[in-house]
C-alpha cells in the first residue's frame, strides 16, 4: 500500500503570546508584505492553504486592553482576496464565527472570492459564546450553547442555499423551473429570501472546515465538514479522535476521506535535536514574560495577583469563582476557567513537587511546541503521526512574523517530498484537488434531472 | 508646476457597464465578470489614463424582472461578485489608482465594513474608498432576517449612523497605538486605542476596532446624491458627493444645495469635493456613437427617464464639455461608460490624451495617496490626547 500523502497549511501567527513580537526579526502583523510574504513562502513549498485565524474583540483583561500581545489585525477575507493576487495555487482560508456574521454577505463575499481566486477559497467555521464580542454587532448579546449550533446549522444550511441558487453549469433556470439565483431559507435563527447575484462559484461550494470539538461538534463535522481543524495534536489524543470522527463519517454516507483532520502545530527547527531544545527553551521564556506568567495564572484565579512575584511560589488563596471573568475575549482564558479549582490545585502540586516559581509553572503548563527538532526529526515525527493515522496533516503556526515559515519550507518540506509522503508541486488548481475532496453535493431541488416544474 | 488636478476624474466599473442595456450588446461581457482576469483589466486600463479613482459597483438583484426568461448567457452577465471583493483582489496589482468599492449600509455589519475597507486601504497604501450603497430596494429586507431592516425611508438615518460607526472605528485606534516596547513588554499602549461606546436605534457598538487606523486615517467615503435623502446624506457624512442631475442647470442647483447643506450640518464645505456622474458613449465617429445609443435605449423600460447628464460623441467633444460643464461649480466628474467594451478604452486613450491636450489631465501621478490626490486632509482622529 502506498504512503499516505501529508496536508500541510500555514497559520498566519495570531494574536496571543505563541506569537514573539519582541524578537528582532518580527515584523508587522498588518502590513500586507507580510501576508505576502507568508503565502508566498507557503505556495513555494506547496502548501495546501493558508490560514487566518479570527477576533472580533480586542481582547481585554482586568477590564483592560492587552497590552502584552500581539494586537490588532486586519479583516480576514479582504486580506485573503488580495492574497489571490500575489499567489497562483495556495488555498485561502479564513475562520469565520457564525455568531456575528450574517450568511448572506458571508456567503456572498466567499462566493466572490473563491470566483476571484479561481476556486481556492474556504472558511473554517466556529461558534462563538461571549456576549463580549457581540457587543461589536448589531445584534449584540449571548447566544446559548444549544442556540449557538442551532445558528451554526442554520448559517451553513442558508449559506449553501445561496451557493446552490445557480445550477452546477449557471444555466438556465426553464430546466429545472427554477430562476438563477433564487434563494429562500427560512429557520429560527436566520430567515432570509431574494435574489443571489453571485453565480456558481469553480469549487461549487468553498471548502468548510470546522474547529468544534464537544460530541454535538464532532457529529456536525462528520455530517457537514469538509476538514477538521483539530487540537488533538499529541500522538495518543490524535490516535483517538481521528478514529472516533472518521467512524462517524458512515452515519451519513461518506468515506474517510471525504474529511481531512488537520491539528494545529507548532515547531522550532534546529540544525540538531540539542540545539532544537535550546531554542525551544529560548522561545519559551520569550512567549512566557513575568507579566505574561501572572495574567495567566489571573486568567485561572479571576483575581488580581498583580502583587505576586513571578520568581515566587502559587498564590495560596483558592481562584474566584463567582465574580465575572477577568480575562475577555480569549478562548484560553474561557478554556481555564471552566473546572478553576481543580485546575488551580493540580498547579500547586506540580509547582510544588518541581520547586517551580509562577513563571517556570506557567512554562510548563502551558508548552505549545508541538514539534522540536532537526528538520530530518521534524520530517519523521510529522510522517509519523500521518502515516499512523493520528491526522491527516497539520496547521502550522510559526511564532514570528512573516518569517517564521521559512526555514520549515526550505528545509523540511524537502524531506518529506524526498519520503514520497508530500506533492512535489501541485496537482491540482482548487483547493478541494489539494485536499482531495469531492464536488459538494448538488441540493437535490436543483438537479438537473428531477421533475421539471410543469408550465 | 502645479501638483494638484484642474478637475478631478473617476470612472465607475460595475457589470457590463452603466447603462441598463449594456448586458444586451453583442459584446458584452457575460461570463467574463466573475473573472478576475476581467477586473484587472479593467482598472489597470483606467490607471493607464492617469484618472483619479475607480468605483467599483454593486448590486444585490440581477437585471430583468421575476419571471423574466434569462438565459445562461444574459443570467450571468447580469451577475455581480461582491465589490470589496474585487477591490481588493485588484490593489496588489496596481500602484496608484484609487479603488472605491461599494458596500450597503442597510445589508452589512459596520464593524466588519470598518475593518474590511481598512484592510483595503492598507493593502492599496491609502488607495482605498468606500461608496455608500443605501438598499431602498423593498426586498432588501429579505436579506437580513430575521433582523428587520428599518422601513425605506428610515434608511438613510441608518446610513448616516452606520458611516458614523466606521468612521469612529477607524479613529479608536490613534496612529501611533502599536509602540513594540519590548524593553517595558507593551505591544500597544492601551491609552491610544479608544472605545467607541457607540448609541443609535439599532444599533450599540462598543469598539475599538481590531484593525489599527489605516494609511489614510479614514479611507475616503462617496455617496451619490440624487435627491433630498441623498443630499443630507452627502452633507453629514460623504467626501465625494456624485451628483447626479439631469442637466448643465440642474448639475448648478444640485451642487450648490450640496455645499450649503454641508455648511448647514456645521462641516467645511472646502473638505467636500463634487464629482458630476456622465454616463458616456463615445465613438471617433459620431454618428456610430449615437447609432450605439440608440440602440441601448431602445432596451430600456417605457417612460424610464434620464436622471444623470449623458454625452454621445467624439472624446474631442466630451473634452471639450467636460472643461465647459465645470463651470456649473463641480471639482469633476465620474464618468460612467455606457458599455464597458467599447467607452471603457475609449475612456482610458482617446479621452484621456484629449483632456491631457487640454491641461486638465495630469501627465504622471504625484500623490500617493487618494486623500492626497482629491487635496483633502488627512482627519485627524477624535478621540487622541493632545
Amino acid at each position: 500500500m502506498s504512503a499516505r500523502q501529508i496536508h500541510l497549511a500555514a497559520h498566519f501567527p495570531g494574536v496571543n503570546n505563541t506569537t514573539v513580537w519582541s524578537d528582532p526579526q518580527a515584523g508587522s502583523h498588518i502590513d500586507f508584505a507580510s501576508f505576502e510574504h507568508l503565502a508566498r513562502t507557503a505556495e513555494r513549498a506547496k502548501f495546501d492553504f493558508f490560514f487566518l485565524a479570527e477576533g472580533l474583540r480586542m481582547r481585554e483583561h482586568a477590564g483592560r486592553l492587552n497590552e502584552l500581545d500581539v494586537a490588532g489585525r486586519p479583516d480576514s477575507l479582504a486580506v485573503l482576496s488580495a492574497l489571490a493576487a500575489v499567489t497562483e495555487r495556495l488555498g485561502l482560508m479564513a475562520t469565520i464565527t457564525t455568531t456575528y456574521h450574517e450568511p448572506y454577505e458571508l456567503a456572498r463575499q466567499l462566493g466572490s472570492l473563491d470566483h476571484l481566486s479561481d476556486g481556492r477559497a474556504g472558511w473554517n467555521l466556529v461558534t462563538s459564546s461571549d456576549a463580549f464580542t457581540g457587543a461589536n454587532f448589531r445584534r449584540g448579546g449571548y447566544l446559548g450553547y444549544d442556540e449557538r449550533y442551532e445558528r451554526g446549522e442554520q448559517f451553513i444550511a442558508a449559506a449553501n442555499a445561496l451557493w446552490d441558487s445557480w445550477l452546477p453549469d449557471n444555466g438556465n433556470g426553464n430546466a429545472t423551473g427554477h430562476r438563477p439565483g433564487e434563494f429562500a431559507f427560512h429557520g429560527s435563527q436566520v430567515q432570509i429570501a431574494g435574489e443571489f447575484t453571485v453565480p456558481r462559484s469553480p469549487q461549487g461550494h468553498p471548502v468548510m472546515l470546522q474547529a468544534g470539538d464537544s460530541d454535538a461538534g464532532r457529529e456536525f463535522a462528520a455530517e457537514h465538514a469538509d476538514g477538521i481543524f483539530s487540537r488533538h495534536g499529541k500522538l495518543e489524543d490524535g490516535l483517538r479522535f481521528y478514529a472516533d470522527v472518521k467512524d462517524r463519517l458512515v452515519r451519513y454516507g461518506r468515506a474517510s476521506e471525504d474529511l481531512v483532520i488537520m491539528p494545529g502545530a507548532t515547531f522550532i527547527i534546529g540544525d540538531t535535536d540539542a540545539e532544537a531544545l535550546d531554542i525551544a527553551h529560548d522561545v519559551r521564556r520569550a512567549q512566557v514574560s513575568g507579566p505574561h506568567a501572572i495574567m495567566f495564572l489571573e486568567q485561572l484565579w479571576n483575581r488580581d495577583l498583580s502583587a505576586y512575584d513571578p520568581d515566587g511560589p502559587l498564590p495560596d488563596v483558592d481562584p474566584d469563582v463567582e465574580s465575572e471573568a477577568r480575562a475577555q475575549g480569549s478562548a484560553q482564558a474561557r478554556a481555564l476557567q471552566r473546572e478553576a479549582v481543580e485546575t488551580a490545585a493540580r498547579w500547586r502540586r506540580r509547582a510544588e513537587a518541581g520547586h517551580l516559581s509562577i513563571r517556570e509553572l506557567v512554562i510548563e503548563m502551558t508548552a505549545r511546541q508541538s514539534f522540536v527538532g532537526s528538520p530530518e526529526t521534524i520530517a519523521a515525527t510529522l510522517n509519523a503521526y500521518v502515516q499512523v493515522e493520528a491526522c491527516d496533516g497539520f496547521i502550522l503556526i510559526p511564532h514570528i512574523t512573516p518569517g517564521g515559515l521559512d526555514r520549515f519550507a526550505d528545509e523540511v518540506v524537502p524531506l518529506l517530498q524526498e519520503r514520497g509522503t508530500f506533492r512535489s508541486d501541485y496537482e491540482g488548481t482548487t483547493l478541494r484537488e489539494h485536499l482531495g475532496l469531492k464536488p459538494p453535493r448538488v441540493a437535490d431541488r436543483l438537479r438537473p434531472l428531477a421533475s421539471p416544474a410543469a408550465g | 508646476l502645479s501638483t494638484s488636478n484642474p478637475l478631478h476624474i473617476a470612472v465607475a466599473l460595475g457589470g457590463a457597464g452603466s447603462h441598463p442595456g449594456a448586458a444586451g450588446e453583442p459584446d458584452a461581457p457575460g461570463a467574463k465578470l466573475l473573472t478576475a482576469r476581467h477586473w484587472v483589466d479593467q482598472v489597470a486600463h483606467v490607471e493607464r489614463g492617469r484618472f483619479d479613482f475607480v468605483t467599483i459597483e454593486d448590486s444585490h438583484r440581477l437585471i430583468g424582472a421575476p419571471g423574466d426568461d434569462i438565459s445562461t448567457v444574459a443570467a450571468a452577465g447580469s451577475s455581480r461578485l461582491d465589490a470589496v471583493m474585487i477591490a481588493c483582489r485588484v490593489a496588489p496589482v496596481t500602484r496608484h489608482i484609487g479603488i472605491v468599492a461599494m458596500a450597503s449600509t442597510t445589508l452589512t455589519e459596520p464593524f466588519l465594513l470598518s475593518t474590511q475597507i481598512a484592510t483595503l486601504d492598507y493593502v492599496s497604501h491609502g488607495r482605498a474608498g468606500w461608496q455608500v450603497d443605501v438598499c431602498t430596494d423593498p426586498e432588501a429586507a429579505g436579506y437580513v432576517g430575521p433582523r428587520a431592516a428599518p422601513a425605506a425611508d428610515a434608511r438613510f438615518a441608518e446610513a448616516a449612523d452606520h458611516v458614523e460607526i466606521v468612521r469612529r472605528l477607524w479613529d479608536s485606534w490613534d496612529d501611533d497605538a502599536e509602540i513594540r516596547d519590548a524593553a517595558g513588554q507593551r505591544f500597544i499602549d492601551r491609552e491610544r486605542v479608544h472605545h467607541i461606546d457607540y448609541q443609535a436605534p439599532g444599533f450599540s457598538i462598543r469598539g475599538p476596532s481590531i484593525t489599527p487606523r489605516p494609511p489614510q486615517g479614514q479611507p475616503i467615503v462617496a455617496t451619490v446624491v440624487d435627491g433630498d435623502a441623498t443630499r443630507g446624506l452627502a452633507a453629514s457624512s460623504s467626501d465625494v458627493a456624485l451628483l447626479a442631475a439631469p442637466d448643465a442647470d440642474g448639475l448648478r442647483a444640485r451642487a450648490d444645495a450640496v455645499r450649503a447643506a454641508t455648511s448647514s450640518a456645521g462641516r467645511d464645505p472646502a473638505q467636500l469635493r463634487l464629482l458630476a456622474d456622465v454616463e458616456v458613449v463615445l465613438d471617433a465617429d459620431p454618428g456610430a456613437a449615437q447609432e450605439r445609443r440608440d440602440r441601448l435605449d431602445a432596451r430600456m423600460p417605457p417612460g424610464a427617464a434620464r436622471t444623470r447628464l449623458a454625452f454621445t460623441g467624439t472624446p474631442a467633444a466630451l473634452a471639450d464639455g467636460l472643461v465647459d460643464w465645470s463651470g456649473a461649480g463641480v471639482d469633476g466628474y465620474r464618468l460612467r461608460p455606457a458599455t464597458i467594451t467599447r467607452d471603457l478604452p475609449a475612456i482610458a486613450e482617446a479621452l484621456s490624451d484629449e483632456l491631457r491636450a487640454r491641461g486638465v489631465m495630469r501627465s504622471a501621478y504625484q500623490q500617493s495617496t487618494l486623500r492626497g490626490r482629491l487635496g483633502l486632509r488627512r482627519p485627524t482622529t477624535r478621540y487622541a490626547m493632545a
